[in-house]
């Protein structure tokens, strides 16, 4: 894995390249294979075109591109939205999607399901490539190829430096190994400094593509034809969006590109500029509306375009509101593909259809959350790390943020937190899966404080919270024992109970609204870090990744992860951050527009 | 829960009496010689424990002096019949709110007698917090034990000690209830206590258990954010609450996320996506009941996802829960097997135990009584004395509602000796010693109930008949009546109170309730005048007997097997018989045999087995008395000592109805002996021999079993010539 990410990463590109921009069934995957004849390297992009050849069983849905693709593949939302169980009534265990939707699934079900490996995937791919000689079907991995898809269009780094940028992009899951020079700066090299000249960005349209395989399809013949006579045939028309359409939040990114020549300002449709004029010169839309403006990708190269990548997100409850708006500035007339994951992609699919004229292209959650959170990492955060952690973190004074190479990050334990908990064990770019959720998330902060505290927004609750003591509403151990629990080596200091000082009217009668919020979210936070913690042991993982809103501005709840992580492993577990926390599955929506564009 | 009982609404009871709804010298029974004392004050409940002594009486069967034999007259009765005192060990626990601790402490000190106790062993929360008003009031010592220790040392007594301790719940299905068998070895095993937080404790063995992990979210969590949101003062109430709301109008289901997809998506709808999701986003007044149900899920998912966590970390599929938060409330147990169900997928049980609440006060008791080690004997469950499982939900009987309220029992008798499976018992945790499950079979359930109230007036007259010369029999009997009729009453609203009810719990019951009121076999005189009269007939049964055809006799013999048991006992009719005519005689019973093929008939394969070589040994379980022992068991006792079989005779140690006890045994064969000389010979030989089964019921249970048994397979029975395994069981 690593050697393909260093030495002969080009070699790699370059095949992925082809696998991905022509969807080349599992028989040219296989050639490509073994034109790398590298066994190790073949083992490493083994869940790229093992994956491949599972549509085969499929073959009609296999056709499907990319953005059709979803649909299927959200039969995973079962697992992965699944959070936890609740709902009292007997209703039985939930059931694995039906297994015509799990031909699709690359990943393991819900938890329960194997851990994919390359090496089986590799085997899975093997077994399902022998009996199709000639492939007709593009029954392209997604996961596999659309990374490294992507690559050939973001050749640019903050410094404008293409080629590092791709190596990051690309070998995301393939980061070069340790006696790299630090990432940011072989990042930023520029393509011909870097020491392997194979690394060089391919950019179809300004490249000589690979010379075909020997025993091309037609179709894939005409396809690269097409591709080389047209550099912006395959890039997909401007504004280019992804979206993340959760429970409570809506989160999008939008590209701003900057490199707008005056030719193509002139022929810019009049709605397409006054979209990014709105949406650039603003940092609030509407009454609701906000764009993170600290959190801004700069000069950015993606797909080509060099530009900036904005952060906006607004609440679910307004995505009516949004569509309106969509139909009444016609955006379906600029023909663009609209990405869009998280469960409102499908909620909302209806109505972007029939009152905005939109047919969206519905994501899987999990497998964007992954792609755009490897990506935004890659990339890094202008030139600053995307990741860190927390030093000392059982020791408030010495407690702080440092950053975190992430160029290894596999197995990591991911933990999306947003109205609720999905957990993820992945072990590469496109080997994942759900190990379990909770629905005790951000939804739950928020609900129980604005019943509690009357507040209204996560700002106001977080606010409250900061000012709180969660000690005068929990029951501590010491509250119970007098002191310790030396039996359980339980300090007289940790929480015995939760909200159980309530129990007593007085202590009911004279609380504090900021306690009030302050236990909310330490109650929230402590449980996340505790079922975290378990599905790391279970797992044996020791890397965990917070991510999420419920992360927003909240340094209360990072610390207090990086404390419980640290402190109830004996050190054995570190929480990372990343600073992008929300935003990982609207960019993953947009990389996948990019790919859906290649297919097509 | 301190606020919920009938009356004591918060104040600190200073009056016993007008809360408590059984008077106190029927709850603090025995005090007069308790000695240890041991105490579990939890954040609401206190739980007494103590060690006491009870005198009762009990029959003794004795032979008269034979060596005038000129004196046996024809009207004279076998043996005589003395009752004696006897005094045995019990355990009593006793749970009450504590609201009433106060004067639930000085009705003790007023009747506490025994001045050797110095400490009393005292566990729970609450402990520190009353240590000064124990110590004031009792003039004891306290002397605090670790809580953990104590609900492990408690879990491992009840499970150890009775049948039917633990059980999984499943609201909606028929039973509710369904115990687990009793499992030859209860660990490892994994303790959930969902108490104000959550504790996670693996137990390993006796006395090696480790804390490994806990949650902060629990009861606690449920009663204080509960009362907070609904503005509801009680734990009891807000789960009432929660049993009527829809958690769907708060939390944020994946049908919210997902809209209509889910279905095409194949998702389940109603999964909770974020517990009070819809709070956050929603501008709308939520119910109180809708909240305490979302909140109910809340904590109960959560700890059910935990427990499944730490369950898999650690290899454990046996996952008992416990903790006020559980505390026998269908509401908790429903969704915490949902819970555990869902995130284990089936893999881990959620166990739940009837005497949960009283873990820790047993294992602080059993802590201070570490000198006597209670865990040598073997103990049983007094269903007279103890209040069974009783449900808090509302809808169940409203008596039994205001009692659990207030005052709940338990009481455990010591055994005479430890009891073990019968080492012959292929699968001891498969075995099920009865036929019939009243808790699944609602129809039954009702008819034996029915029957068993409509057999109460007779049984309370044999009773008084039973102890001519007392002058109270016939008000103790009346409380005889009244206290098994409540039993009977409960049952018909809880029949998992005593867990599986069976028509073999059910005589176990009235067993318990008759010695309660001092009446330890009010069959015994029945027994005498039916021995007597057997007796006298067995030489003229033996004689026909000799004096058939090999093939006949086998036959009549099997027939005098069967003759006794016509009737089943317990029914009806079998009473009506007893009652009307307890002449009836032999023959006239073999008459009313019903022609063969009998229902299940193995006869021929009986008779078939006899042409071959004789069985080394027969174990053969004896019940009823008079005809049904001497007229047909011991004729075929004897055709197989004759045929050079060794033969054990077990009958029960207690008496059960009008069942042949060990000791009734043991002079009945010795009169036969005195007619018969094969019998003789084969009792000098030591080729018959005579045992308890250790059960004081009128049915058979292999499992608890106090005869003779060594290195769980070789039968060590005394001087038994060959030592051998019994080849043949039967029950007769």
């Amino acid at each position: 894995m690593l050697k393909l990410g260093g030495g002969g990463g080009g070699g790699g590109q370059d095949w992925a390249c082809s696998v991905a921009g022509t969807g080349l069934g599992g028989e040219e995957a296989a050639f490509e294979v073994a034109r790398l004849g590298d066994p190790g390297k073949a083992g490493c992009r083994g869940p790229g075109w093992g994956c491949a050849g599972i549509p085969n069983s499929a073959p009609g849905v296999g056709m499907l591109q990319a953005g059709a693709g979803g649909p299927e593949r959200g039969g995973q939302g079962v697992e992965e939205v699944g959070a936890p169980a609740g709902g009292g009534e007997e209703r039985p265990a939930r059931h694995p999607p039906a297994p015509a939707l799990r031909l699709l699934n690359r990943k393991p079900q819900g938890g329960s399901g194997e851990i994919k490996t390359p090496e089986n995937d590799l085997q899975r791919g093997r077994l399902s490539r022998a009996p199709r000689a000639a492939p007709t079907a593009p029954g392209m991995g997604d996961h596999g190829g659309q990374p490294e898809r992507s690559a050939p269009h973001a050749p640019g780094t903050p410094a404008g430096a293409g080629a590092a940028v791709v190596n990051g992009l690309l070998h995301n899951g393939f980061h070069p190994p340790p006696i790299q020079p630090p990432r940011l700066c072989s990042r930023s090299l520029p393509g011909g400094g870097d020491a392997a000249p194979p690394r060089l960005p391919l950019q179809p349209e300004l490249q000589p593509q690979p010379p075909p395989p020997q025993h091309d399809s037609p179709a894939k013949k005409c396809r690269l034809r097409r591709r080389m006579d047209s550099g912006r045939k395959n890039r997909p028309p401007f504004p280019w969006f992804g979206m993340d359409i959760g429970g409570t939040l809506v989160k999008l990114v939008y590209f701003e590109p900057k490199d707008i020549t005056a030719e193509e300002e002139q022929e810019e449709v009049e709605n397409l500029k006054s979209i990014r004029k709105y949406l650039t010169s603003n940092t609030a839309y509407g009454k609701t509306g906000i764009r993170d403006v600290h959190l801004e990708l700069k000069n950015l190269t993606m797909c080509g375009r060099k530009g900036n990548l904005h952060f906006i997100r607004f609440p679910s409850c307004a995505m009516h509101r949004f569509i309106q708006m969509g139909s009444e500035k016609n955006f379906s007339s600029l023909h663009t593909s609209l990405c869009a994951t998280g469960g409102g992609a499908f909620k909302f699919e209806e109505d972007f259809r029939t009152i905005a004229d939109l047919q969206l292209h519905k994501l899987d959650e999990l497998d964007c959350l992954i792609q755009g959170l490897l990506y935004v990492d890659s990339i890094g955060f202008n030139g600053k790390p995307e990741c860190y952690y927390f030093e000392n973190p059982t020791n408030p004074e010495l407690c702080q943020k440092r950053p975190y190479c992430l160029d290894n990050p596999y197995p990591m334990l991911l933990v999306n937190m947003g109205s609720g908990v999905s957990i993820l064990a992945v072990y590469s770019k496109d080997n994942y899966k759900r190990v379990t959720g909770t629905s005790l998330g951000g939804g739950t902060f928020l609900g129980l404080c604005c019943l509690l505290t009357g507040c209204e927004t996560f700002e106001e609750a977080l606010e409250m919270a900061a000012k709180g003591d969660s000690t005068n509403v929990d029951k501590l151990v010491k509250d119970i024992y007098g002191g310790d629990y030396e039996r359980f080596g339980l300090q007289g200091s940790a929480v015995a109970s939760s909200f159980g000082n309530m129990m007593s009217k007085e202590k009911r009668d004279s609380i504090s609204k900021e306690d009030l919020a302050r236990a909310t979210l330490v109650t929230i936070t402590n449980n996340i870090g505790s079922i975290a913690r378990m599905c790391a042991l279970n797992e044996n993982i020791d890397r965990v990744v917070f991510v999420g809103n419920f992360l927003r501005i909240n340094m209360v709840s990072m610390k207090l992860l990086a404390y419980a992580m640290d402190f109830w492993s004996k050190g054995q577990l570190k929480a990372l951050f990343l600073e992008h926390e929300g935003y990982f599955g609207a960019v993953g929506a947009l990389l996948e527009l990019f790919k859906m564009t290649d297919d097509q | 829960m301190a606020e919920c009982g009938a009356s004591g609404s918060g104040s600190s009871g200073d009056s016993l009496d007008k809360s408590i709804t059984l008077p106190p010298d029927e709850i603090f029974r025995n005090l007069e010689n308790a000695k240890r004392f041991a105490i579990d004050i939890g954040g609401s409940l206190t739980k007494l424990a103590y060690y006491s002594t009870v005198q009762h009486k009990v029959a003794k069967v004795r032979s008269f002096d034979h060596s005038d034999k000129d004196t046996e007259q024809d009207h004279e009765p076998p043996y005589e019949i003395s009752v004696q005192e006897e005094v045995t060990a019990r355990l009593h626990f006793v749970k009450f709110e504590n609201t009433y601790i106060e004067a639930c402490l000085d009705f003790i000190k007023d009747h506490l007698v025994n001045t050797e106790t110095k400490v009393i062993q005292a566990t729970g929360g609450g402990a520190y917090k009353f240590k000064d008003l124990i110590e004031e009031k009792l003039q004891l010592k306290v002397d605090k034990e670790d809580v953990m220790t104590c609900l492990i040392k408690g879990c491992n007594f009840v499970l150890k000690n009775i049948p039917q301790e633990a059980f999984v719940y499943q609201k909606g299905s028929n039973p509710e209830f369904r115990f687990q068998t009793h499992q030859p070895s209860v660990f490892p095993y994994l303790l959930v206590s969902v108490g104000s937080g959550v504790s996670i404790v693996k137990v390993e063995t006796e006395d090696r258990f480790e804390w490994i992990g806990g949650s902060s979210i629990g009861g606690g969590t449920f009663w204080g954010l509960g009362a907070l949101l609904t503005k509801t003062k009680s734990f009891d109430e807000l789960l009432h609450l929660a049993s009527r709301g829809q958690h769907a109008n708060v939390d944020m289901l994946v049908q919210d996320i997902y809209g209509g997809a889910h279905q095409t998506l194949g998702l389940s709808g109603n999964l909770i996506a974020s517990s009070f999701g819809k709070s956050a986003t929603a501008d709308t007044e939520f119910s109180k009941e809708d909240m305490a149900k979302s909140l109910l899920h809340m904590i109960s998912n959560d700890i059910g996802q935990l427990a499944c966590l730490y369950a898999k970390l650690h290899c454990l599929d046996r996952v008992y829960f416990g903790g006020f938060f559980i505390r026998g409330h269908p509401v908790t147990m429903r969704t915490i097997t949902y819970s555990i169900n869902f995130f284990s997928k089936g893999e881990v049980q959620a166990l739940f135990l009837r005497h949960e609440g009283y873990l820790g006060a047993i294992g602080a008791f059993l802590k201070g009584a570490e000198q006597d080690n209670p865990n040598q004997y073997s103990w049983e469950e007094n269903y007279a004395g103890s209040s069974g499982l009783m449900s808090s939900s509302p809808e169940l009987c409203p008596t039994q509602r205001a009692r659990s309220g207030t005052f709940d029992l338990l009481e455990m008798d010591r055994l005479e000796r430890p009891l073990v499976n019968l080492p012959l018992l292929l699968d001891p945790s498969s075995y099920v010693p009865d036929t019939v499950d009243l808790t699944d079979d609602a129809l039954a359930r009702k008819y034996w109930l029915t029957c068993f109230e409509e057999a109460l007036d007779g049984v309370v007259k044999r009773a008084v008949a039973s102890q001519p010369g007392s002058v109270d029999a016939a008000e103790r009997a009346e409380k005889f009546r009244q206290k098994y009729w409540d039993k009977l009453q409960t049952l018909r609203y809880q029949p998992f109170a005593y867990g599986t009810l069976t028509v073999r719990s059910l005589l176990d019951t009235r067993e318990h309730c008759l010695n309660e009121f001092n009446f330890p076999d009010p069959y015994s005189k029945v027994k005498q005048k039916d021995n007597g009269v057997a007796l006298k007939c067995f030489q003229r049964v033996i004689h026909s007997l000799d004096a058939l055809g090999w093939e006949e006799r086998q036959l009549a013999l099997v027939k005098g097997l069967l003759a006794g048991n016509v009737f089943d006992w317990g029914a009806k009719a079998v009473s009506d018989v007893l009652e009307s005519d307890p002449q009836f005689g032999f023959e006239e019973a073999k008459r009313k045999l019903q022609e063969r093929p009998w229902l299940v008939d193995s006869y021929s394969n009986w008779l078939q087995r006899l042409k071959g070589p004789p069985h080394k040994c027969a174990l053969i379980f004896a019940d009823n008395s008079g005809v049904d022992v001497i007229l047909g068991v011991f004729p075929f006792v004897r055709e197989l000592l004759s045929r050079g079989t060794e033969v054990i005779l077990a009958c029960n140690s207690g008496p059960a109805l009008n069942d042949v006890t060990y000791s009734e045994s043991l002079i009945v064969a010795e009169r036969i002996a005195a007619m018969d000389p094969v019998v003789r010979s084969a009792l000098r030989e030591e080729r018959l021999l005579l045992t308890r089964t250790g059960s004081s019921s009128p049915c058979l249970d292999l499992r608890t079993w106090s005869g003779p048994c060594e290195g769980g397979h070789i039968w060590a029975l005394g001087p038994l010539a060959s030592q051998s395994v019994p080849e043949l069981i039967l029950q007769c």
